[in-house]
């Protein structure tokens, strides 16, 4: 393989990596912040227990987003170097906020969370997990704000002396409609992955005590983890819905500005009006567009996620064709190979991490209608089946906010920068001329072998820790640790240590 | 005054942030296995006070790694882009340093098991020795400068890297955020561990002395300006400082001076640095401030950015190191809380 094939499969397999922890810990952070409001403001000992629970699983999950963002920082200089040159001017600027405004925030906030029940006020303790979940939500949008310049870059002008993108406005940059787009997304699919994490524990562990039948283990299930189970839940419904709207949205303005990328995603070859949504296609999608038998298809209904109408002209969506013929006129780019540019994504990838995502986010609804029927009134549920469907549901939207990245990112292909249809022209780069000239492939290699094995490694470690802290349980005892519960001044071991 | 150049001043400011702060945390990762004494179980409680002394705060040390590199990357792409590929393989040991002494730090106590803290306390020195020495051995290149070709690749080789000068260099960041560490360790802990830290650093200090010393006269007479003689001594008085008030025991004043020593030292290497971002080397072609920065608009509002987060960082990080001030001896380490090996290994759906 050569250095750009490489680098690529690097980024991804980094990237997709470090998203695993990233969205629990964007969704996760404001439930526990909550459940610790709960706690101070009903002085409820429930909500102290859930809150300590669920705490130690964020932690545990936030050690990991931590170690491999790092990687994610450093990995456009080293292995893209040449895009780094390329973007730095308009692309730097929100990493560097991100890093100055978020980071610093979360780190030094976080630490006062762990460390500091017994050393500052209930108060500010429990504002320290909200500046720390704030600070995870804002990180996310500037590096949205990065990503969706590189999806539709807007606020920049090529300048030809230096062949660099330029920044002419950061309040464009920063309200990119695209951005505005994506973050609602990104954000409620976080919230719709913690919250299914949230339901799914809380429920495999109601039906488990219910199971038993003891008389305290009911009293466990129905004062702690059924209410844990209707936050998880409500957390879902709001942001299923919302993870559905602000999708939808964001079909229609891919079509405006990256027709590519949707008209893959619906594996439509010729342009037309009142185009079909296909649930399901046979066809290994490898020799082309034509490659493909739909189905099952609804009609109409791509046509209306893209454009708002079912019929009519319109309705009218551009095909493959049509984008690969349109872009040939207008860029003409040869690869590095010196063979003409195909300005199409690889369909295949993009049409089916497009459906998974969906489907994928679609199975919470499952566990939020079983989950909500079955703790109707005041109930405990001990069926076994709810049990089970939490625990099947967890790792569902984790895999629909894995394939969401994929199709984003894969469908932004041949570009790594995609030119804007209604910006200028010249700010656009493809992600062949992205890659460092100066590095090696077998560095390239040696890192993305490194980083593989010691992520694979950690994966196992991460699992293991998450599932058998899961399996404890709330802590039975919990006390209040703050310095205004404490009748006496002497010094105490630490509540917390390493 | 010129923004680039303005930029080029930050930039050395988040790295003196990074390198005064992670120092001793670097240091005191680099002393797990040095300072503790007495039996096993003793042992274990010295190494996690020590771990302790650093544990709300290591973290966010580390954020200024990542500002320095963001903004580097928006202030001076040219620089970021040729550094970052130039120091490929650099970069990626030290990255797997962190990664591996940021996850120990994490799950250390996660599991009670001696097996485990052991292997996690390996990745704890480990991951704080590499890094320690290849900042050093970076900065020794930045400083000697870098073969470049004339579109600014960096075209020397990974061995080349590994010249004298860098070695030193290493040697030099290695020996300071030891004794960096083993000052603080003195400062934040109560008992025995805090005298027999407070020996070591003592002993550290002459050491340091002659190394970095050394390192810096080096630096100084073959790379350097005749205005950055101030920061050497700056640097040579305050390691002396070192010396002396660790023989005495005042321990703030100490950590302060070892704190001035590292300052001194970023002012040295970004002053031999400057006009250039990378100096040239061997004939090639040098990288300079104005070449590498971005274009003015950008560092316009980079300038906004910095001026009014950079204050209230710096004020809300010195507050948690106050919230967190009081000195940590063994008698505050509680019971372990984690679950046992054999728990975590049964953990299979």
């Amino acid at each position: 393989m050569d250095a750009l094939a490489l680098a690529r499969w690097q980024f991804a397999i980094t990237t997709v990596y470090h998203f695993i922890f990233v969205p629990l810990t964007i969704g996760l952070a404001p439930i526990v912040a909550g459940m610790q409001t709960a706690w101070v403001v009903t002085k409820k000992e429930r909500w102290l227990r859930l809150t300590k629970f669920f705490g130690k699983l964020l932690l545990i999950n936030f050690a990991l987003g931590v170690v491999t963002g790092i990687w994610q920082e450093f990995q456009f200089g080293m292995a893209w170097s040449e895009y780094s040159r390329f973007v730095g001017d308009v692309f730097g600027a929100p990493l560097a906020m991100e890093a100055l405004a978020a980071f610093f925030v979360e780190s030094v906030f976080l630490g006062v969370w762990i460390f500091g029940w017994d050393r500052v006020s209930k108060k500010i303790h429990l504002a320290s997990i909200w500046l720390f979940a704030l600070a995870t939500n804002l990180s996310a949008f500037f590096i949205l704000a990065a990503n969706s310049w590189m999806q539709h870059p807007v606020g920049a002008v090529y300048n030809p002396e230096t062949g660099r993108a330029e920044m002419e406005s950061i309040w464009a940059v920063l309200t990119n409609n695209t951005l505005l787009a994506a973050f609602p997304h990104t954000i409620t699919a976080a919230f719709l992955t913690a919250g299914t994490f949230v339901a799914g524990i809380a429920a495999w562990w109601m039906v488990r005590l219910a199971r038993s039948r003891k008389p305290e283990h009911l009293e466990t299930a129905r004062t702690v983890y059924r209410p844990a189970v209707l936050v998880g839940v409500w957390v879902m419904i709001v942001a299923g819905l919302g993870v559905a709207f602000t999708g939808d949205v964001q079909g229609k303005l891919m079509y405006e500005q990256q027709p590519g990328k949707m008209s893959s995603a619906e594996a439509l070859c010729e342009g037309t009006e009142s185009a079909e949504f296909s649930i399901l296609a046979i066809g290994p999608l490898q020799a082309g567009c034509e490659d493909v038998n739909h189905v099952l298809s609804v009609p109409g209904l791509t046509s209306y996620l893209g454009t708002g109408h079912f019929s009519g002209e319109e309705s009218y969506l551009p095909g493959v064709y049509d984008v690969q013929e349109a872009y040939s006129e207008r860029y003409g780019d040869v690869t590095v190979d010196g063979e003409p540019v195909t300005y199409t994504p690889p369909l295949a990838i993009t049409y089916w991490s497009f459906r998974l995502m969906i489907g994928f986010a679609a199975f919470s609804v499952a566990l939020a209608l079983a989950a909500l029927w079955l703790t109707r009134r005041g109930r405990v549920s001990d069926n076994v089946w709810l049990g089970r469907l939490g625990i099947l549901a967890i790792p569902m939207p984790f895999l629909a906010c894995s394939f969401g990245w994929i199709f984003t990112e894969v469908g932004r292909q041949p570009w790594v920068v995609a030119p804007n249809p209604t910006g200028i022209d010249a700010v656009r780069l493809l992600t062949d001329r992205g890659v460092s000239t100066a590095v090696p492939p077998g560095m390239i290699l040696t890192s993305m072998i490194v980083l593989t094995v010691i992520y694979a490694a950690l994966a196992v470690v991460w699992y293991r820790l998450m599932h058998r802290y899961t399996i404890e349980g709330v802590p039975d005892a919990v006390r209040d640790e703050s310095p205004e519960a404490r009748d006496d001044d002497t010094d105490r071991p630490l509540s917390f240590a390493y | 005054m010129d923004l680039a150049i303005l930029w080029f001043v930050i930039i050395a400011v988040l790295w003196t942030g990074y390198l005064v702060l992670e120092g001793f945390d670097f240091g005191v990762g680099m002393l797990l296995s040095i300072l503790p004494r007495g039996d096993r179980e003793h042992r274990e409680k010295e190494r996690r006070v020590l771990v302790n002394t650093i544990g709300p705060v290591w973290d966010g040390n580390e954020v200024w790694l990542l500002t320095a590199g963001g903004a580097t990357f928006a202030a001076f792409p040219e620089w970021y882009a040729t550094m970052f590929s130039g120091f490929y393989l650099p970069l990626l040991i030290i990255l797997v340093g962190l990664v591996a002494r940021g996850v120990a730090f994490e799950y250390r106590g996660k599991i009670a098991d001696p097996a485990w803290a052991r292997r996690c306390d390996l990745a704890i020195q480990a991951g704080s020795w590499i890094p320690a020495v290849m900042w050093g051995v970076a900065f020794g290149n930045l400083v000697r400068g870098l073969l470049l070709d004339e579109s600014f690749q960096y075209v020397g080789g990974f061995w080349a890297l590994l010249n004298p000068f860098a070695l030193l260099g290493g040697l030099t960041t290695a020996t300071l955020f030891l004794l960096h560490g083993a000052v603080f360790v003195a400062l934040k802990t109560d008992g025995d561990i805090r005298h027999r830290a407070a020996r070591l650093a003592s002993g550290l200090s002459v050491v340091t002395l002659v190394v970095a010393g050394g390192w810096a006269l080096w630096a100084q007479l073959a790379f350097s300006e005749p205005w950055t003689w101030i920061a050497v001594l700056v640097a040579a008085g305050s390691l002396v400082g070192v010396v002396v008030t660790t023989r005495q025991r005042r321990e703030g004043l100490a950590f302060a001076l070892s704190a001035v020593t590292i300052v001194a030292a970023v002012v040295l290497i970004f002053g031999s640095m400057f006009p250039d971002v990378i100096p040239a080397v061997d004939g090639g072609t040098s990288l300079s401030v104005a070449e590498a920065s971005s274009t003015d608009y950008t560092l316009t509002v980079m300038s906004w950015v910095a001026v009014f987060l950079t204050p209230l960082v710096i004020a809300y990080q010195a507050w948690t190191y106050w919230v967190f001030r009081r000195r940590l001896s063994t008698r505050d380490i509680p019971a372990p809380a984690g679950l046992s090996w054999q728990k975590i290994k049964d953990a299979a759906f």
